[in-house]
């Protein structure tokens, strides 16, 4: 069956978010440090601990919030995937444990996606859901991402993916292998429309989504104290029977390494991501202003051949300019090669 | 002497009382040839049925197996002249990952795969064939080596996966990946791949997001080894057989899920009975795969891949 003729453009639908009502006398525990904080003021600190900056995590509801103008956006609707396409069953049934996921969180999987604007610039939000089964990237969840994607492709908006998985869903086998490759389609439709693509690392990020989308930024931002990695710590340290190195894997150890760019506090992310959205979208790739490309060796072919192309010739948002910016870059990189 | 797995323990006792009868001189000699050959049937009778339905959890075995033709095996037999490259320019040379230059039935290719070594010293220095970022670069430049003389790149498949270790993931194993598949996904060039033993989650798919990818009969492909995934789902490694089932990670399945193209069938008994007639149905596959895929222009060939993955998981097992 073909992908684009299944393709049902996502329903819109505005979010008003709900602010519940919290009592004031119920307290919190910082996971990390075990020191007690009232529930409101914690969630005023976007819930990092006063007392020792540990960031707990955060769904994508409040994410989403923390990242947009006035925590202002619309939930973009996801396709409906394959639920359980292996019949896989371990000492529980898959279906039971998608069902109890579902009514614990009252969410389809473990992805959800928006729209609204960061520092006044357009943006899609692609942010994992980790109560969710662990975040784990399935069938839905890749779905997920390469609506993200679209959609960041039909607005001229950013897109901004957030994980925070344990890596593929296990019960979906090589199926959720296959997300690994069509996440990386998915940064690639942006990449194409000359559009940013910003990867903020949240705890935690490791298997096959961090190597996949998770890596592919064009910057890479992380929280503080994020798990990022491929291998779990426990694999590793049973392979190499030693003890691991102090904050290995943490956030501040990859900045270290020339992993990411930079590890950002939750309080300023919209701030940060604001700045660079700011560059980023205004530049002659975005706003389909690129030079001409150095006359190439090769015959000019057409390079645009994905469907996020296919897609976006359809709305309002593809404009020629930023098509010429897409073969330019395709050209250069050919040019470069080797 | 020979290395026979567990369920095939009926066939290695024939196979020794054959031996012996070899050994027995006498008087009797027709009677012996007799009996040999008629045991040999029975043994032959006996791996026919053991193979026609081999469980998944024994495919993972069968698999793994130490005699089973390895990459260097293939390149060795496939590909004429072949020149390994070596290195990553950025930090080191990785074993695990062999490749480079050579011919297949005439035409100059990039050929390149994960080599788990064949005797104690050689499976050291290739790290069993679990590769780290260094390998994955230089798996990069070879894919942008055969985009850059425009010809085909041929990935052959056999690792447990990517290796585990400190500096790995201080070097970007994730990273390393995810860019195998990303520059994968933007050559202009016919790429086919070939389980041919292992293939073992992130560290397969980054040299395996290709135009055809074709499987070995008792080949496995899996987003985790069946151990992993007991000892995740089920708290103990005792249940792989169980997980194995579970995982759909055997050629037939993943044929079934669209998510392989082709599968190539083995000798009788695996491929560590049949190491060349294995080797001789993999090259012939792998051009018939080259055939189909060498008549598209550029521009075919990257939207049918990116479509092909678009539209995996459309559908599952009935
Ligand atoms: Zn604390």
């Amino acid at each position: 069956m073909n992908w684009i003729t299944n393709y049902v453009r996502p329903k819109i639908r505005a979010l008003v978010a709900p602010r519940e009502d919290i009592p004031d006398n119920l307290w919190d525990k910082c996971t990390s440090c075990g020191h007690m904080i009232f529930h409101r003021e914690l969630e005023e600190l976007l819930r990092v601990c006063p007392n020792c900056g540990h960031h707990m995590r955060i769904g994508p509801e409040r994410r989403m919030e923390v990242l947009f103008d006035d925590g202002a956006y619309e939930k973009i609707e996801l396709p409906q995937a394959l639920a359980d396409p292996l019949k896989f069953r371990d000492r529980e049934r898959y279906s039971e444990r998608l069902k109890k996921a579902r009514t614990k969180t009252g969410q389809q999987d473990a992805i959800r996606v928006g729209h609204g604007h960061i520092g006044s610039q357009p943006a899609v939000v692609a942010a994992f859901d980790f109560s969710f089964m662990g975040g784990s990237m399935g069938l839905a969840v890749g779905e997920g991402l390469v609506t993200a994607a679209r959609e960041a492709a039909r607005r001229r908006a950013a897109l901004i993916a957030v994980p925070a998985s344990g890596g593929a869903r296990m019960q979906e086998g090589i199926l959720s292998l296959m997300q690994m490759p069509r996440s990386v389609i998915a940064v690639q439709m942006v990449r194409d429309e000359g559009l940013p693509y910003i990867v903020l690392l949240t705890d935690p990020t490791t298997g096959g989504v961090s190597a996949s989308f998770a890596m592919l930024g064009d910057v890479q931002i992380a929280e503080p104290g994020a798990v990022i990695g491929f291998a779990g710590a426990r694999v590793i340290e049973e392979t190499i029977r030693e003890t691991l190195p102090p904050g290995f894997q943490r956030a501040e150890y990859l900045l270290e390494h020339g992993m990411i760019d930079m590890v950002v506090p939750r309080s300023e992310l919209r701030e940060t991501m604001g700045r660079l959205l700011g560059h980023l979208m205004n530049s002659p790739a975005v706003r389909g202003t690129a030079a001409q490309p150095v006359a190439a060796a090769t015959p000019a072919e057409p390079s645009k051949v994905d469907i996020a192309a296919e897609e976006s010739d359809q709305s309002e948002a593809a404009t020629a300019g930023n098509k010429e910016a897409g073969k330019k870059d395709k050209e250069a990189e050919r040019a470069s090669d080797g | 002497m020979k290395h026979y797995l567990e369920f095939e323990k009926p066939v290695a006792e024939l196979e020794n009382k054959i031996e012996e009868l070899r050994h027995l001189s006498g008087d009797d000699e027709l009677n012996i040839a007799d009996e040999v050959g008629r045991m040999q049937a029975k043994a032959e009778r006996q791996l026919k049925t053991l193979y026609a339905k081999l469980t998944p959890w024994q495919k993972c075995l069968v698999a793994r197996h130490p005699e089973r033709p390895h990459v260097k095996d293939y390149i060795e037999s496939l590909v004429e002249d072949f020149m390994p490259l070596a290195g990553d320019r950025l930090y080191g040379e990785d074993k695990a990952i062999v490749g480079g230059f050579g011919r297949f039935n005439g035409r100059t290719v990039v050929v390149m795969g994960q080599e788990k070594g064949s005797d104690t010293n050689s499976r050291v220095a290739h790290n069993f064939g679990m590769a780290r970022p260094e390998g994955y670069r230089k798996a990069q430049r070879l894919m942008q080596l055969a985009q850059r003389f425009g010809v085909p790149l041929l990935t052959l498949v056999d690792t447990a996966g990517a290796y585990p270790g400190v500096g790995a993931e201080e070097r970007g194993q994730a990273e390393a990946i995810a860019r195998c598949m990303d520059i994968s996904l933007q050559l202009d060039v016919p790429l086919v791949s070939v389980i041919v033993g292992e293939g073992g989650s992130g560290g397969a798919i980054a040299l395996a997001t290709t135009d055809e990818v074709l499987m070995l009969e008792h080949a496995i492909y899996s987003v985790i080894s069946p151990e992993g995934c007991a000892s995740i789902l089920w708290r103990s490694s005792e249940q792989a057989q169980e997980a194995a089932e579970a995982l759909k990670l055997t050629a037939q399945d993943l044929k079934a899920l669209a998510v392989i193209d082709a599968i190539v069938p083995e000798p009788l008994g695996g491929a560590h009975r049949g190491r060349e007639e294995t080797i001789a149905a993999v090259g012939e596959a792998v051009e018939a795969a080259l055939q189909r895929l060498e008549g598209q222009d550029a521009v075919s060939l990257r939207r049918n891949r990116r479509q092909k993955y678009l539209d995996m998981g459309q559908k599952g097992l009935s």
